[in-house]
């Protein structure tokens, strides 16, 4: 059939046609920005979802009660009512709970950063017999639950009379047996492995100990890793709960964490004022999270501790 | 001074110093670990033979405690919602973060605003994303019903349906994969380009080069995340505790644990047998129950990993 051919012709002639235009636009950059787009069009909607519930906690806290509940929902509150942030914080004493955790968050931080070099340092760079032993201790608390010992724990520090100091919370910051100190050292060791032994045998042979090489050569030369153990450190202890739960009976003594558990004991209802209370708490994590967030997301991937 | 030393006392001496320096600086953590870890372990066990409410001496009563392990019903609860809410959370976690963090090494411009994004959530404090996540599941005013609305579902009571619960908890969970997804992203970035050329050039498709060099590549940040993700999950304790306590006078119908004790966890458990019931030695063998079920868990994993877990030059942990 002739017209059957030429059809089928014209139909083949076309198709190149077709795929030659195609292969003009269709590069591989074009491909590229099209992968692009793809990937933006799925994760600018997953972004706005992942920041909805922190949106609505902000505010939430700045709307006035009547406007609290409300169908629909409104995001931005009309109008602003910054008031609730002052009546909610003056209702239980949250300048002492502010003031507690800073002094729990800050002596726990220094007494980590430390010890947690100290100790990462003489695994990395001294030689003494049994340290791949000792070091595996360091990897087995790891590895062991904290509730075990929680029990324990409490009853051994009542019988001291370390209930209600922040002795319970504080003291194992300094002597590492947290859970989390075990990776601080552990981190610390990695980065310092990283750093050229040459630097330690010139030092000694300008006559310097090993205290010193520690102090004057590797720590400032470890920013990196200081940084990541003390914004670590900072959060974990910033949100501990569990610690001042059982250590922190007294409300002059407590810290936000405890003390907005408090609050919400009293004030179920007042969600206006409850999230006024939790954005203070939360704000100054965002702040430190965004002030060294390079760090922090590197430092991260090195150890693989997560802020909860 | 190490020079002059090594001209007094020669190399041996030298050595000696050192190994006496290491201890000392190592000593901090020794003491630590001896204090906080392996004395306080040492009590639990014994006091898991005994009877201790604090007031009175301990008083030795055999295995009863573990007898009564075996009897209670709740936590045989306790244990059901640990292990449902490991079993689900932890391979959905996995997965998410994992899908997730494919996302993030994408070479596409934003990504690290993308990165801060999906991270910022999990530095919220437990207990100020409890109080939020209580909020938004508020039965009455929260977002989560008004969410549901749009697809014409009725409202729910979230945490206080007893059906509910303990998916709602792993939803919030869901919430804070950002560190397990940084993880992945920097096994990801540690895959060697040259692996991907070499597929490419065998005729790997996209799909292939994933399944044949990228999951074998990071197989063990997968199993390190594994590790940690079981480890975790069997301590749930902030989020549920403050779920389930406190809130206002005679509206409030659930104490800790929650409806029915559906949102009873194990650690919450030994929490309660220890201080609000001051069963202490009870609650210390509790603990050391949860011991063994992760040292099982975590051996069983090590035995595994073999099969699965691919490593470098034979380079491990």
């Amino acid at each position: 059939m002739p017209t059957e051919a030429r059809a089928r012709r014209v139909v083949a002639r076309e198709v190149t046609a077709r795929r030659d235009w195609l292969s003009r636009i269709w590069t591989a950059r074009t491909r590229s920005v099209i992968k692009e787009l793809v990937a933006h069009l799925y994760l600018i909607p997953i972004s706005i979802t992942m920041l909805i519930p922190l949106v609505w906690l902000f505010s939430t806290s700045l709307k006035p009660k009547g406007m609290v509940f409300t169908y629909p929902p409104q995001w931005i509150p009309n109008p602003i009512r910054w008031e609730n942030y002052p009546e909610a914080l003056t209702i239980l004493p949250f300048h002492l709970f502010f003031r507690n955790s800073m002094i729990y968050c800050i002596t726990i931080l220094i007494g980590q950063v430390l010890v947690s070099t100290l100790v990462g340092y003489a695994f990395a760079r001294l030689r003494f017999p049994g340290r791949d032993l000792l070091f595996w201790l360091v990897l087995i608390r790891m590895m062991l639950p904290g509730a075990v010992t929680m029990v324990p724990s409490y009853v051994m520090f009542s019988k001291m009379g370390w209930v209600n100091t922040l002795l319970p919370l504080v003291v194992p910051g300094w002597l590492p047996g947290l859970y989390s100190s075990s990776f601080y050292i552990f981190l610390c060791r990695q980065f310092f492995m990283g750093i050229p032994l040459e630097l330690d045998d010139a030092a000694r042979i300008d006559g310097a100990d090993h205290i010193r090489i520690w102090w004057q050569i590797i720590l400032p030369l470890s920013k990196p890793v200081i940084t990541t153990v003390g914004i670590f450190s900072f959060i974990i202890h910033w949100s501990d709960f569990m610690g001042p739960l059982l250590y922190l009976h007294e409300m002059e003594r407590q810290t936000l964490a405890l003390g907005i558990q408090t609050f919400r004991g009293a004030y179920d209802t007042e969600w206006h004022w409850l999230m006024a209370a939790s954005s203070v708490m939360v704000i100054p994590i965002i702040i430190l999270f965004f002030s060294a967030q390079r760090y922090f997301l590197r430092g991260i991937s090195m150890t693989g501790i997560t802020g909860r | 001074m190490s020079a002059i030393a090594t001209k007094l006392f020669g190399q041996r001496a030298l050595r000696w110093r050192e190994a006496l320096t290491g201890y000392v600086f190592i000593s901090p953590f020794l003491v630590g670990f001896l204090w906080f870890t392996a004395i306080p372990m040492a009590i639990a066990l014994y006091l898991s033979f005994t009877k201790y409410r604090i007031i009175k001496p301990p008083e030795w009563v055999g295995l009863r405690n573990f007898v009564r392990l075996a009897q209670d019903e709740r936590i045989r609860v306790a244990l059901f919602n640990t292990f449902f809410y490991a079993g689900i959370s932890v391979p959905l976690y996995l997965v998410t973060a994992f899908v997730a963090s494919l996302a993030m090494n994408l070479k596409i411009r934003g990504i690290r605003w993308y990165r801060t994004i999906f991270y910022l959530p999990s530095v919220t404090p437990a207990v100020a994303s409890a109080m939020l996540w209580l909020w938004i599941f508020n039965p009455q005013w929260g977002l989560a019903n008004q969410a549901v609305k749009l697809f014409g579902i009725r409202p729910q009571d979230w945490f206080m349906d007893p059906q509910l619960a303990k998916p709602c908890l792993i939803f919030m969970g869901l919430w804070g994969v950002g560190p397990t997804m940084i993880i992945f992203l920097a096994g990801l970035q540690g895959v060697p380009e040259s692996l991907y050329e070499a597929a490419m050039i065998d005729g790997a498709g996209s799909w292939g080069r994933f399944w044949n060099v990228t999951v074998p590549i990071i197989s063990p940040v997968i199993f390190f995340n594994l590790i940690m993700g079981i480890m975790g999950s069997f301590q749930v304790f902030t989020t549920a505790f403050i779920i389930t306590t406190g809130g206002g006078g005679g509206a409030r119908s659930y104490g800790a644990g929650g409806v029915l004790d559906c949102l009873l966890f194990y650690v919450l458990y030994i929490w309660q047998q220890g201080f609000s019931f001051h069963r202490m030695g009870y609650a210390c063998a509790m603990g050391w129950l949860l011991l063994t079920i992760i040292l099982v868990l975590t051996v069983i994993q090590f035995r595994l990993q073999e099969r699965w877990v691919y490593y470098e030059a034979e380079r491990r942990l």
